[in-house]
């Protein structure tokens, strides 16, 4: 089925409570304005998936209560210093964390695109991390004598949510070099994109394009979402809004203040509908 | 030649760029200033060898196959050097990025392990870096071991760590004994300080140089070339230190 051109409303509205959703890093494509519109659907009970990290993205949705868990290699806003409601939320036992490695993460998602139910990796052995997972378990490599190796259980999320620069009419996205976008969309049951814009050419005509596109059979709906990933920059089209985050990360040092940012404050333009 | 006065992230980025001189590749995480900086500088005077990719960098970083691909080219030995540090190190190289206390309600929490339980084994050349030097960072043991410092002989294990560098001193990984050795002291601080300022334990020649100053070429070329090409990732650093912006 092709996807479907939403609202960012509608859109928002294809994450059920509970899902299991796989988001990006702040470096990558972070659907910011869709988040906004999740939060305020009041969407409850989220396991995020950080692939491998979530930063501005996991911060908004952990203060404003729609988190049970993070599955993640780190929660981290970079050079702002600790994610606040991700840290308070932390000390105070409200959200659960899974504590993973990056690469990990990666093999997770890449045995699911491969139908697989778990991938080997190496590493890890050792790391406290191993010690608080079920999902992982130490193996042995079959094709040589003693060599101890991990096996990483696929993760297959209910949701990949993310943005990119452009989509076209027929609903296939075009995500550059940002290949983790890729792979979240392979390993997803659904997965649902913002963009900058829904161009009227076809991506896939031309292979310069083509090579960073994933194809429309693995995308369920796409939304325009102009500087949708604002205030955090996009590769190549804008830069972040360094005064915004700041007023963020001060702001949300306390929940009253966190709850002041959300009803006055919100730094992103909510998408021209 | 008299040697201009020597800022403190200046002799720290000049002693890890002595570390990665004739490398090929170099890896460098996000929220990395100095050692991006020191990647670069080793770099500039190795007429564009060692190679580097940033993490998350627009520039500096050529790697198209999306964030697996630094994991990937870790595990095939492409990558030569890499930078962690710690909330907590031990005196075993352990390092702690996760949290202090129960990890389901911690004391303290940290932002996560990131690459580093990978990246430690795999990575040949791993210098830990954290420039606070104190005994809440430098601990006799970690409270949560992210990525452990050394592994049993069965265990798969091209790489770990190489030296910790500190705001005070440099200390150089002992492979044989899983133990650090007190390589240097930057200028200013002692042996003794050392002593009261470190948690965990260590081995102490009985002479310790002064970590080496950078020369004159070596702060020129950090306050020039490198110093443009360091703005273009970490532009707030660059004009701390060096007053300049981002190289075209």
């Amino acid at each position: 089925m092709a996807p479907q051109i939403l609202t960012l409303d509608a859109l928002a509205a294809r994450v059920p409570d509970g899902a299991v959703v796989a988001v990006p890093p702040d470096f990558s494509g972070v659907a910011l304005a869709a988040t906004l519109a999740l939060i305020a659907r009041g969407v409850r009970g989220l396991h995020l998936v950080g692939v491998p990290s979530t930063g501005f993205q996991g911060d908004w949705l952990v203060g404003a209560g729609c988190v049970v868990t993070i599955e993640a290699a780190a929660v981290t806003i970079g050079e702002y210093g600790p994610a606040p409601r991700f840290t308070a939320a932390m000390k105070a036992g409200a959200i659960r964390m899974i504590d993973g490695t990056c690469p990990a993460i990666h093999a997770g998602l890449q045995a699911a695109e491969k139908g697989l139910p778990f991938m080997p990796l190496r590493g890890i052995i050792g790391s406290d991390l191993a010690v608080h997972r079920d999902d992982w378990k130490l193996g042995a490599n079959p094709f040589a004598d003693d060599d101890p190796i991990l096996m990483i259980r696929a993760i297959r999320p209910d949701i990949a949510l993310f943005h990119a620069a452009k989509a076209d009419r027929a609903g296939n996205v075009w995500i550059g070099v940002r290949r983790e976008l890729m792979l979240m969309a392979h390993a997803a049951r659904q997965t649902l994109v913002t963009v900058e814009e829904i161009v009227e050419y076809d991506l896939l005509a031309d292979d310069a394009t083509a090579a960073g596109t994933i194809p429309a059979l693995y995308v369920t709906a796409i939304a325009e979402a102009r500087h949708g990933m604002k205030p955090l920059g996009l590769r190549r089209l804008y830069g972040p809004d360094d005064a915004a985050l700041r007023r963020y990360v001060e702001m949300a040092r306390t929940e009253d203040g966190f709850r002041a940012w959300l009803d006055g404050g919100l730094p992103c333009p909510r998408a021209a509908e | 030649m008299s040697v201009p006065t020597c800022q403190p992230e200046e002799l720290l980025i000049a002693t890890v760029a002595t570390m990665l001189d004739g490398l090929g590749h170099i890896a460098v995480g996000a929220a990395s200033p100095i050692p991006g900086a020191a990647a670069l500088l080793a770099r500039a005077r190795g007429n564009g060898r060692p190679a580097i990719s940033i993490l998350g960098a627009v520039d500096e970083n050529a790697f198209t196959d999306g964030g697996k691909e630094l994991f990937d080219c870790a595990a095939e030995g492409r990558i030569d050097a890499f930078f962690l540090g710690g909330g907590q190190i031990d005196g075993e190289a352990n390092i702690n990025l996760v949290g202090i206390g129960n990890p389901r309600q911690p004391k303290v929490r940290f932002p996560g392990s990131f690459g580093s339980a990978y990246l430690y084994f795999l990575v040949p050349r791993v210098i830990l870096f954290r420039e606070e030097h104190s005994p809440r960072v430098l601990v006799s043991r970690v409270d949560y071991i992210s990525a452990p410092g050394w592994s049993a002989p069965n265990v798969y294990r091209p790489g770990g760590p190489y030296a910790l560098v500190t705001g005070r001193c440099v200390f150089a990984w002992q492979k044989e004994t899983h133990r650090f050795r007190l390589a240097s002291v930057h200028p200013g601080h002692t042996v003794d300080e050392l002593r009261a300022e470190t948690g965990f334990d260590y081995d102490l020649p009985d002479t310790v140089p002064a970590t080496v100053l950078p020369d004159a070429a070596t702060l020129s070329l950090m306050r020039g070339r490198v110093a443009g090409e360091i703005a273009r990732t970490y532009p707030g650093f660059a004009a701390r230190l060096w007053n300049v912006a981002a190289a075209a």
